[in-house]
């Protein structure tokens, strides 16, 4: 047992640091009620937004709205999933901006982890002129989050042509310094004998990548996909400049158009209907692949 | 950061790297430069006219109150979001450590907030404290409290920093249970032996064998709340009323892309570039990037 024991604990400390002894002098039921007190509080907005999404706008309108779910699950999902919401500001289908967001997380991904593996391979495993200056020259791009520079980034994309574009809304979000240094970190501690091993089997650096790199990196990259995969998800500040046709609206530049400004004629239960959609897959990643993101999240640290 | 064991080609490695740093070069380097270059130039909205000023917009942003006082707003709304967030993560995460059945549960429950977008973490606290539908505001109203963030700067900064927090709690969460379940017991039991109780336990072995995750975790908040809260301000307040909640880079963002006042934008990117240079500096000179014990 890994716990402290209990017989040493004193009782004159106070009720909130006292260890859950193994012995049961009380007090085992505290932690629970802390954890759980914990996530009510995570949680109380999620539920809002869900009991929201089943009320009509009148129900939501009567302040305090109920407490309890209502009838109206169904339609309001249907309507907003399949026909988008009408009235003030006329959205896209739903299905169509979680089709957007799930296509640019999926690029993101992919393209943030094609690069940086293929970076780090190169900085890792050759010997060449310029290696230090291509390395520095990543790792000072995370000194340029894309919030300082918003301006003249803009300006680049439209002066590419790619403003409206599923390209132009991925492309520049593709390079990771973050990525590379993970890879390099993992590549680092490859042993020795595994490259001159393929050297003297006469396997090109190539063949290498392919057939040793990559399978012993495959907890790593799915780690870091699982990351990725919510950072692309949750992109706003840039699909928001970058897209002006609506069609292309990511679900989570798309939720907060719907608010629009007044309040008063917003349709809150639709919106919230959407909210948990937009929270819906990453959340799921989190759940069905805790393990991964967990690591991925201590690996990355960022 | 070499290895001994290395391939010979000269090509093929710059072939590898050509996709990352083309996409460098374009998307960061060049806007970066533009953006310094642009905050030496005098220029009017349309373009039509541009003269070399050397330094005279970092004065003029540096010499507006405006943005000194967006300047003071962030560092309280970035202290503000980060203690709000590691405070309540420590105790959970003390409390979760304890937990040894059912752990895998809590932490999964306690990690969702890290899944949901700023800005859709801001639309749901909107709606919670709308002022005429929202259920806490309702709430509040029937206990006597007056909180109105439409109209109060003072409640709208407050509600960001709260939306903002309850995002980050996840992550802490996660590091300090981390940081927590690599602390030998052994040490804990011996110093509970020799009569040590819970209490002192904590802030004599627990917290100071904790900190370099906290140092660590103070800084990663900072980041956050600077630079990853943009969406939410954008979600509850738009910077408003008035500018009660413009952060730094909310201030950017407006100037630069709805206000077009293209050499003060570029001026204040230039200084949150060094403020990120600042930071990650700290985060790799001071911390250490592992935490590890004995």
């Amino acid at each position: 047992m890994a716990k402290v024991a209990s017989g040493a604990a004193p009782a004159a400390a106070g009720p909130s640091s006292r260890p859950a002894g193994s012995s049961g002098t009380g007090l085992n039921w505290l932690p629970h009620l802390v954890l759980w007190l914990g996530i009510a509080v995570t949680a109380f907005p999620l539920y809002i937004a869900f009991v929201a999404s089943t009320l009509t706008p009148q129900d939501v309108a009567q302040a305090p709205m109920p407490a309890l779910p209502g009838a109206h699950m169904v339609e309001n999902y249907q309507a907003i999933l399949i026909q988008g919401m009408k009235g003030t500001y006329l959205s896209p289908p739903v299905w169509q901006m979680m089709w957007n967001s799930l296509l640019m997380a999926l690029i993101i991904t992919a393209g943030k982890i094609v690069l940086s593996v293929m970076s780090a391979y190169a900085v890792v495993f050759f010997e060449f002129r310029g290696r230090m200056v291509a390395f520095w020259m990543i790792f000072l791009t995370l000194m340029l989050p894309v919030e300082v520079r918003i301006v003249p980034t803009y300006e680049v994309v439209s002066n590419l042509k790619l403003i409206n574009t599923m390209t132009g809304l991925t492309l520049p979000l593709i390079a990771s310094a973050t990525g590379t240094l993970l890879f390099r970190q993992f590549f680092m501690t490859l042993p020795d004998q595994l490259v001159e091993a393929a050297r003297i089997d006469g396997a090109g650096p190539m063949r290498f990548f392919k057939d040793v790199v990559l399978p012993l990196s495959a907890t790593n990259i799915a780690a870091l996909a699982v990351i990725l995969f919510i950072y692309g998800w949750n992109q706003y500040l840039w699909p928001l400049l970058m897209t002006t046709d609506n069609r292309l609206d990511t679900i989570v530049v798309g939720i907060t158009k719907m608010i629009g400004t007044g309040d008063a004629t917003t349709n809150w239960p639709q919106v919230m209907a959407t909210t948990l959609l937009a929270v819906l897959p990453p959340a799921l990643v989190v759940i069905l692949m805790r393990r991964w993101f967990v690591k991925g999240l201590v690996d990355s640290e960022k | 950061m070499q290895r001994r064991v290395v391939f010979p080609h000269k090509a093929l490695p710059w072939l590898l790297l050509a996709p990352q740093l083309a996409v460098t070069l374009v998307f960061f380097f060049w806007p970066g430069g533009q953006a310094i270059y642009m905050s030496l130039l005098q220029q009017d909205a349309f373009g039509a006219s541009v003269k070399f000023s050397g330094l005279e917009n970092f004065a003029l942003v540096l010499g507006d109150e405006g943005y000194l006082q967006a300047f003071w707003r962030t560092l309280y709304f970035s202290v503000s979001v980060t203690v709000l967030a590691m405070v309540p993560a420590l105790w959970l995460a003390v409390m979760a450590d304890r937990v040894v059945k059912a752990s895998t549960f809590y932490t999964t429950a306690m990690l969702i907030p890290y899944a949901v977008a700023p800005a859709v973490a801001g639309v749901l606290w909107l709606f919670m404290f709308n002022p005429s539908i929202g259920v806490l505001a309702w709430w509040m109203k029937a206990l006597g409290v007056d909180w109105n963030p439409t109209l109060d700067g003072a409640d709208a900064l407050w509600l960001v920093i709260l939306a903002s927090a309850w995002k980050q709690v996840a992550y802490n969460f996660l590091f300090f249970l981390a940081g927590l379940q690599s602390i030998p017991k052994s040490l804990l039991e011996a110093a509970a032996i020799d009569g040590a109780g819970p209490v002192r336990r904590f802030w004599t072995i627990i917290f100071p064998l904790l900190s370099p995750t906290t140092f660590f975790l103070l800084v990663v908040g900072l980041v956050y709340a600077f630079f990853d809260t943009f969406g939410i301000i954008s979600a509850i307040t738009q910077g408003g009323p008035a500018t009660a909640t413009e952060t730094l880079v909310y201030k950017v963002y407006k100037d630069g892309v709805h206000n077009l006042d293209l050499g003060s934008s570029a001026a204040q990117s230039v200084i949150l570039m060094v403020i990120v240079v600042g930071l990650t500096f700290l985060q790799f000179r001071f911390v250490e990037r592992r935490v590890h014990y004995g």
